[in-house]
């Protein structure tokens, strides 16, 4: 499988950046496999992901995207039944070795989730500080926390929508709003890294351009893992693309290079719509 | 930023696992621990009397002779007869609230229906002294004994005094009814719509569709309803001493006073002095507790199968 | 056909109908300012009141919620948290046949385990009896509320880097707590009118108590020895002490049924 990348030239994004110095891979996988009871839904699968890039997983549904996804940040040992084996380092350090304390993990990789989460006992504000509160040891004061909020909603481009009613209930809020926060919540613990796991798949399309437009900005600042089904969202935000089947990492490539003359077959065959 | 120290312990993790499970456990060991205790308790009369306490019928506390018989009798007498009341009228209410009800009308009545569950045992028991006593007595009891001749038969023999089998078993199916009627009520609406359109599209009426294909399919369901009001009532207490008589006797008549198991509990205890008589009352504590498992492992075993049928 | 449903939904009402018109008529007749006030008279005196009683049962109360509630919540966290585990299974039973058991049954035991070895009945034996009584009730409510908070809600909390435990209690169980308070309430309706498992424990007391360790009086247990004392006077009381027992059982379902329920789910799905 892929695991070494030649540098990138020539994408878009690669483009914008064509003095800066090579990027690192900031998330290295290495023999990863994800399994639910006996069943192995990620096969072996060895894969950097570039510091301050966007890389974007896809795939037909049920391809172990979103499983290897949720092994970055090991949200898929959450699950009853679940195993994880291999590697996956963050910063070169291995977050499945023993000692590590995946909630350490999960306060440095932000992640949103298809549908949108706010707790909706909080308000706006209290759901952007949620986990900024939970990650410090003492309670921050009620300016920093407010200063954090509007850090953290600017940079999801909502801070004008809602600055008004910052202790309203977030359940107020429209889909694409809620979905919003949840990326302004997952910023405000100033992650490494960002998994966003089909975060536009229940948003309409203004609520998806919006996002789109969000995650192509934050590029540079954060390093940004999307799972996404559709094709040409992976192709409008991503740096690079890495397409799965059936559990095995098929091709991963820099994203205009993957949609216009893919390595193997079975890519071709995907982004062509023989199938998925 | 740079350095990524991912080290650390969740010692909050483990003290709230702990705490949920052994908060979980506790509720195991309080069936076990109560079992214990009332068969210690009930262990004296239990060696003295052997099955002989099962069933002899007599009870005397000053000779210390002790025979749970008639309160057996009774306790399974005065739940059959509530069973009997109870749950055609209870299955009546489910399927109006569950088919026929107008939707306007279906939460007044069930809110109605489940309020009899809410009134105390106590109270129930206080109406049956001072209004279904009296009425059973100068209206009921003659009409049945002296209007329909059937003062002759063994079940309405006998003078009518008033607290009676008859009254424990009518407040018992009082009481019981909404436990049946909700249970019977779930396990209709999860009939899956298939099982009614099939037979609707095979022409049947609405009421034909009820009796042919939904009453069937959630039958057992309604037999767990049904066991569990019995398990109700082979338990209530307070309203059944209330208004039964507390007379150890067996008599074939309803209109004779009798007792139940639970009602010499609570009736004699304040006045049990010897530590035989004591544990005679605990003695029949146990053979309460050791039927009401059964009866409800039985009923709890009948509507999760039907539960689990539904969602399959 | 229909028609025989329709009767047997009226007959099912009627005895509702009947007792609460007879409570209402014969309760309020003798309700008045002293039977909250007042303590019992002796046989002959007339007047008097339940005061001891009252605050028995409201101490009760008390005794049972500061045991049960945080046993039955804890339990139904666990029960929430381990769906197919096999202990849960287990538990899960045991907590539908513990609450199935006669609350007689339950107050033996009390008896045995907590009055016998002391010689005394007391306040502290009579919350525990009715606590054993709550416990299955509150975590089996407990459980059926956490099971409706989305899983997406639990996995956004932990993948914010919250711990489980601060996941479960502060995101997880606020979020399900209107629903686990009307199950609360509807435990306590409920054994706010148990009188049997009281007669082996509280056992009753003419005279003002708020000791833990002393008997005490509850508005069940002194309507059951009203009502079945042959004095008028004490007839009447057993009433208007019934309808005050109704009134706060009926208040405690009817605030259980209007706690509102939470705001679950996406806003736009």
């Amino acid at each position: 499988m892929a695991t070494t990348e030649p540098q990138v030239r020539a994408t878009d994004a690669a483009a914008t950046a064509v003095a800066a110095p090579a990027p690192t891979a900031l998330v290295s996988v290495r023999a990863l496999d994800a399994f639910f009871g006996p069943t192995r839904a990620v096969r072996d699968v060895s894969l950097d992901f570039l510091e301050g890039q966007v890389t974007a997983i896809i795939g037909p549904s049920g391809c172990g995207k979103s499983t290897l996804l949720r092994c970055l940040n090991r949200m898929h040992e959450t699950v009853v039944t679940a195993r994880v084996e291999g590697e996956v380092r963050l910063d070169g350090k291995d977050i499945y070795d023993r000692g590590v304390n995946p909630i350490e993990v999960r306060r440095r990789i932000g992640m949103v989730f298809q549908r949108p989460t706010p707790v909706p006992t909080m308000s706006i504000r209290d759901n952007v500080t949620a986990g900024f509160r939970a990650a410090g040891s003492g309670a921050p004061s009620r300016t920093e926390q407010h200063e954090i909020a509007e850090w953290a909603l600017r940079r999801a481009a909502l801070w004008d929508e809602v600055k008004d009613r910052l202790n309203d209930s977030a359940m107020a809020l429209s889909g694409g709003q809620q979905q919003r926060l949840c990326i302004a919540r997952a910023l405000a613990t100033r992650p490494r890294v960002l998994l966003l796991d089909e975060p536009t798949a229940s948003l309409d399309p203004l609520s998806t351009q919006k996002i789109e437009e969000l995650v192509y900005e934050l590029r540079g600042d954060v390093t940004v893992v999307i799972v996404t089904h559709n094709m040409q969202q992976a192709a409008r935000v991503s740096d690079r693309t890495a397409f799965m089947l059936m559990g095995d990492l098929v091709e991963v490539a820099p994203t205009s290079r993957m949609f216009t003359s893919p390595a193997d077959e079975r890519t071709e065959a995907y982004i062509t719509g023989r199938f998925g | 930023m740079a350095s990524t120290q991912l080290h650390g312990a969740s010692v909050g993790d483990r003290i709230y696992r702990f705490t949920t499970t052994a908060f979980a456990l506790s509720i195991p060991l309080l069936l076990v621990l109560l079992a214990i205790e009332v068969v210690v308790a009930a262990w004296p009369a239990l060696k003295a009397f052997h099955l002989g306490f099962l069933t002899s019928s007599e009870w005397d506390a000053v000779n210390g002779v002790f025979g749970a018989a008639p309160a057996i009798y009774g306790t399974l007498v005065s739940s059959l007869l509530a069973l009997l009341i109870a749950t055609p009228l209870a299955i009546g209410v489910a399927i109006f609230l569950s088919e026929f009800a107008p939707p306007w009308l279906r939460q007044p009545v069930a809110f109605l229906v489940d309020l009899l569950a809410a009134i105390p045992s106590v109270v129930y028991g206080l109406w049956g002294i001072f209004v279904l006593v009296p009425f059973l007595r100068e209206h009921v009891m003659p009409f049945l004994a002296d209007r329909l001749h059937l003062g002759d038969t063994p079940l309405f023999s006998g003078p009518a005094y008033g607290p009676s089998m008859l009254a424990a078993g009518l407040i018992l199916a009082i009481m019981v009814l909404p436990y049946i009627s909700s249970v019977t009520r779930e396990v209709l609406m999860a009939v899956p719509r298939s099982q009614r359109e099939a037979a609707l599209a095979l022409g049947a009426t609405r009421w034909e569709m009820i009796w042919g294909a939904v009453l069937p399919y959630a039958s057992s369901g309604v037999m767990g309803g049904v066991i569990l009001g019995l398990g109700r009532a082979l338990g209530e207490t307070m309203a059944v001493t209330m208004v039964i008589g507390n007379r150890h006797e067996i008599s074939s008549s309803l209109f004779a006073p009798g007792y139940t198991m639970a009602s010499v509990i609570a009736n004699e205890f304040s006045e049990a002095t010897n530590d035989m008589h004591l544990s005679a009352l605990m003695a029949v504590g146990a053979v309460l507790l050791a039927i009401t498992l059964v009866v409800n492992i039985i009923a709890r075993w009948l509507v999760w199968r039907v539960e689990r049928r539904g969602q399959a | 056909m229909i028609a025989l449903t329709v009767l047997a939904a009226l007959l099912a009402t009627l005895p509702l109908v009947l007792i609460l018109g007879l409570l209402l008529k014969q309760g309020a007749s003798s309700l008045n300012w002293a039977f909250f006030t007042a303590m019992p008279k002796p046989v002959g005196e007339s007047g008097g009141g339940m005061a001891n009683a009252l605050a028995g049962t409201m101490m009760l109360i008390a005794i049972a919620s500061a045991i049960g509630l945080p046993v039955g919540i804890g339990a139904g966290m666990y029960l929430a948290e381990h769906r197919g585990g096999r202990l849960a299974s287990v538990v899960r039973f045991l907590s539908d046949v513990l609450n199935g058991l006669p609350s007689i049954v339950v107050g033996i035991f009390a008896w045995q385990f907590l009055v016998r070895p002391v010689k005394h009945f007391s306040a502290l034996a009579g919350g525990i009896a009715l606590a054993v009584m709550m416990i299955p009730l509150v975590a089996r409510a407990t459980e059926e509320m956490i099971r409706l908070v989305p899983n997406s809600l639990r996995e956004a909390a932990l993948a914010l880097g919250y711990p489980r435990w601060r996941t479960s209690l502060t995101v997880v169980l606020r979020t399900a707590l209107p629903g686990i308070v009307t199950g609360a309430l509807v435990a306590v309706a409920r054994i706010a009118g148990e009188t049997a498992p009281l007669l082996f424990t509280a056992f009753g007391n003419q005279f003002w108590s708020t000791s833990l360790t002393q008997p005490i009086s509850a508005l069940p247990l002194q309507i059951f020895s009203y009502a079945i004392s042959p004095y008028e006077e004490w007839h009447s009381l057993a009433w208007a002490g019934a309808l005050v027992l109704l009134a706060l059982v009926l208040v405690i379902s009817l605030i259980a049924r209007f706690v509102t329920r939470s705001r679950f789910g996406h806003g736009h799905d």
